[in-house]
């Protein structure tokens, strides 16, 4: 019964940690923008979400059939793809050069502002789904 | 809590841009620079990025992990009433190029002020995440 209270947090919690390991991401891309042979990284949200939390989101193909997850007892045991189960440390993907340079530097400026940006919003985003869900249980246990 | 992790990433960045700004400065400043009494002049100094990773897995910082000299002949100029001036009539000036200088400073201070704003967006997320489940 309770779990049933606490699971849209337990999700929501999962998201914004994903969001924030996104925007630590994308900071490192901005802090390389001029040092040479840097490669930027980023990671697919939907993917990274939905192996952390073994539950289904609508994802970009438009499928939202429940994904069967491995049942996992102990911390060791490995989820779906081999990583260690809700885990926050999503597979990198690696950008290549969108304009030739003599540098290598992968980095493009005006994709990684775009994506902080985009990242931000989607983080208060987030940060508000929780804030009313605390808000929905306080109003539901004060009974009123 | 990886956003914390933000300040240290971007606080590198913001030192090391400040420390190539550093070295843009003392080239202009020196651009002028004619050669000495041992015969060399001012050589232009350029500063050398690398990564260095920040404790957590995906942080990667910015060091600057070598300060190099410019090879580059200096610019000669025949003036032979010049005090400087060798037994040919030449002086030689610093190899600093002006305006390869002006273009690294306009690039470092770009570089520079995207990294306060990511720090600012960061603080500001904190801030918001701070008071979480609070405001009701």
């Amino acid at each position: 019964m309770l779990n049933r209270l606490t699971d849209t947090l337990n999700f929501q919690a999962q998201a914004l940690t994903l969001r924030s390991e996104r925007q630590r991401l994308i900071a490192s891309n901005i802090a390389n923008a001029d040092t040479p042979n840097y490669v930027a990284r980023d990671f697919n949200f939907a993917t990274a979400l939905r192996d952390a939390t073994g539950v289904a989101s609508i994802g970009p193909s438009g499928t939202n059939m429940p994904r069967l997850a491995m049942k996992t007892g102990s911390p060791g045991h490995l989820g779906l793809g081999g990583k260690p189960a809700g885990s926050a440390n999503p597979d990198m993907n690696y950008a290549s050069a969108s304009q030739t340079n003599l540098d290598s530097n992968s980095v493009d400026m005006d994709r990684e502002r775009a994506n902080f940006a985009d990242n931000t919003v989607r983080y208060e985003a987030t940060l508000r789904f929780i804030n009313s869900s605390v808000r929905t249980l306080n109003t539901a246990i004060t009974g009123q | 809590m990886s956003m914390f992790n933000i300040f240290n990433v971007s606080g590198s960045a913001v030192s090391a841009q400040s420390q190539r700004l550093n070295v843009v400065a003392s080239n202009l400043a020196n651009a002028d620079t004619v050669a000495g009494p041992d015969g060399s002049a001012y050589k232009a100094r350029h500063v050398v990025f690398t990564t260095t990773p920040m404790g957590e897995v995906g942080a990667a910082g910015v060091t600057v992990s070598n300060v190099t000299e410019d090879n580059a002949p200096g610019r000669r100029v025949h003036d032979p009433k010049h005090p400087q001036a060798d037994a040919e009539g030449y002086v030689t000036f610093s190899n600093v190029n002006a305006v390869e200088e002006m273009v690294n400073m306009i690039s470092a201070s770009r570089s520079y002020q995207n990294n306060v704003e990511v720090m600012n967006t960061a603080k500001t997320l904190l801030m918001k995440t701070l008071q979480m489940g609070q405001n009701n």
